[in-house]
């Protein structure tokens, strides 16, 4: 099964951190991509620019019409993803909770659909 | 069949013997796998244009060792050079080839081998990935292609597994007889799993993940050669046969599902029907009866109707009560529930389901799904359009949640 990490970060209490404390937190992180990698369970991830680089696109009447933002206001906000390739729920939750984001602010943890099915 | 369709066949079938003669020659099992492969691409590059050789597997173990001689010189050269002072054998105890070319054609390595990449220390994904290449003879890029992750995760996967076998020691030999059974049954739940994976995904865009079907497919048949009287073996074989026999009529062009009493059996495969049916129905009459013996013979029962209205539901609800008794799960419960709702009516059904409400199947899709079913069955509109809503909605499979929409929307237009 595949399940996707979503990142949650509060950008005010992120720059909070000391350099040390956040030096640490990139060491944590750096360290479990390291081991899922090593693990086979690592599939891929990325941390996603500041919300000042938004661009919506709607399409309206055939039309595109592409807007600056939203400039997300909330607290917490979507900071990255990882995509990780495991047995369980239980494992995935496991590794959510060792990701340094999930003590400062959050992590989401949602399985992926697959494409294969059973015939009922 | 082309050339090319010849050597791939042949070589997948030469390269756990080939890898077997290496293992017992030289020992170092992960480095000798390595230099298989590199022995498999090496013909794949040369057979196709310069002739199959006369004794290919004399050619694959020539190359293969001449890899690992090689990868094992230069690796105790390392080491020397990294540690000068440490006394070590010399390269030469490595890599001198024992005179023992002179035993038999040792076809038992295929088994040997099975089931030292199934072993228990190991995770069931390092499991799938390292019989798939070690016995299955598939690159490392082909696994990944077929497991829908990148190649370098599958690497991993391959690499830990062989570190890990390195690391406990593992011996390369059968298990002793007392664990030999319980061993068996890791191996054929591996086949299993690589089975489903790729029976489950080979439609459309997912086409290639077929492969898989077929490799498990070939490695049952490979351990049945072996172990022709194991029950379970056979069993195994035939259930495999007996669904794979309904893959041209499970989905639609789009890659949609169709279920079993929608299908178009005209488009089943009959041979591979005779030929399962065959093998579970001997199984049956000699063996011990076993859980895979035990599916088989509800697929063949499935298999055998001509239409829908002819299967024998009396006898596939016989089988799944034998079956729960055998091996009780909430899976094998759930599906006993659609026999007795086809003898007995869906509210007998619906009943059995209930039992299933408190357990690890509570709020599952699969559990809302047959429950969705039955109530249709049973005219109960409602509840059936809120259950197949809560089971589309549940599912993690992209083609099930479209079927479990289509039939919410069509019971909803009715």
């Amino acid at each position: 099964m595949k399940y996707i990490l979503l990142i949650y970060q509060n950008p005010a209490s992120f720059e909070a951190l000391s350099e040390e404390e956040r030096n640490q937190v990139f060491a944590e992180v750096d360290a479990i991509i390291q081991e899922l990698t090593e693990s086979g369970e690592w599939v891929g991830g990325e941390g996603l620019a500041d919300s000042s680089n938004t661009k919506t696109v709607k399409v309206r009447d055939a039309v595109p019409v592409i807007t600056d933002g939203p400039f997300i206001e909330a607290k917490e906000q979507l900071a990255g993803y990882c995509i990780v390739a495991c047995e369980t729920l239980e494992r995935a939750t496991e590794i959510a909770a060792r990701w340094p984001d999930a003590r400062y602010c959050a992590m989401e943890v949602r399985a992926l659909m697959s494409q294969g099915g059973e015939e009922m | 069949m082309s050339t090319l369709t010849v050597t791939e066949d042949l070589l997948r079938e030469l390269a756990p013997q080939v890898l077997g003669a290496l293992v017992r020659r030289y020992g170092h099992f992960d480095a000798s796998e390595d230099a298989v492969q590199e022995a498999l691409l090496a013909a794949s590059m040369h057979w196709p244009r310069q002739g199959v050789p006369d004794n290919p597997r004399a050619w694959l173990i020539t190359v293969g060792s001449r890899r690992l001689t090689d990868e094992l010189r230069s690796e105790s050269a390392r080491r020397r050079r990294e540690d000068a002072t440490a006394t070590r054998m010399p390269s030469d105890a490595h890599v001198a080839p024992a005179p023992d070319d002179a035993r038999p054609m040792n076809v038992d390595d295929t088994l040997t081998l099975l089931f030292l990449c199934c072993h228990p220390a190991l995770s069931p994904a390092s499991q799938i990935a390292l019989t798939l290449r070690a016995v299955g003879g598939l690159t490392t890029a082909e696994i990944a292609r077929a497991f829908l992750v990148p190649e370098t995760t599958m690497a991993q996967r391959i690499s830990r597994a062989k570190q890990r076998i390195k690391a406990s020691e593992l011996p390369f030999e059968l298990p002793p007889e007392p664990q030999r059974a319980e061993r068996l049954r890791v191996v054929l739940h591996v086949l299993y799993l690589i089975f489903s994976e790729g029976y489950t995904t080979s439609s459309g865009p997912y086409l290639h993940r077929s492969e898989l079907t077929s490799e498990a497919i070939r490695l049952a048949r490979a351990v049945h050669r072996l172990l022709p009287d194991d029950g379970e073996v056979a069993g195994l074989l035939a259930l495999m046969l007996l669904t794979d026999a309904r893959r041209p009529a499970r989905t639609e062009a789009d890659g949609s599902l169709v279920p079993l009493a929608e299908q178009d059996r005209g488009r089943w495969d009959q041979d591979l029907i005779r030929e399962g049916v065959a093998l579970v129905t001997d199984a049956l009459t000699r063996a011990p009866i076993g859980p895979y013996q035990l599916q088989a013979a509800i697929a063949a029962v499935h298999d055998e109707a001509a239409t829908p209205d002819d299967t024998d539901w009396r006898e596939i609800l016989a089988l799944y009560d034998m079956l729960e008794r055998l091996q009780p799960n909430p899976m094998v419960t759930l599906n006993r529930a659609v026999a007795v709702a086809m003898v007995r009516g869906p509210r007998a059904g619906l009943v059995v389901l209930e039992t299933l409400d408190d357990d690890v199947l509570a709020g599952h899709y699969r559990l809302e799904a047959v429950r969705a079913h039955l109530q249709e069955m049973a005219g109960d509109r409602d509840a059936a359009l809120d259950s197949y809503r809560r089971a589309a909605r549940r599912t993690t499979s992209l083609p099930e949640q479209r079927y479990l929409e289509r039939r919410a929307s069509r019971l909803a237009g009715s």
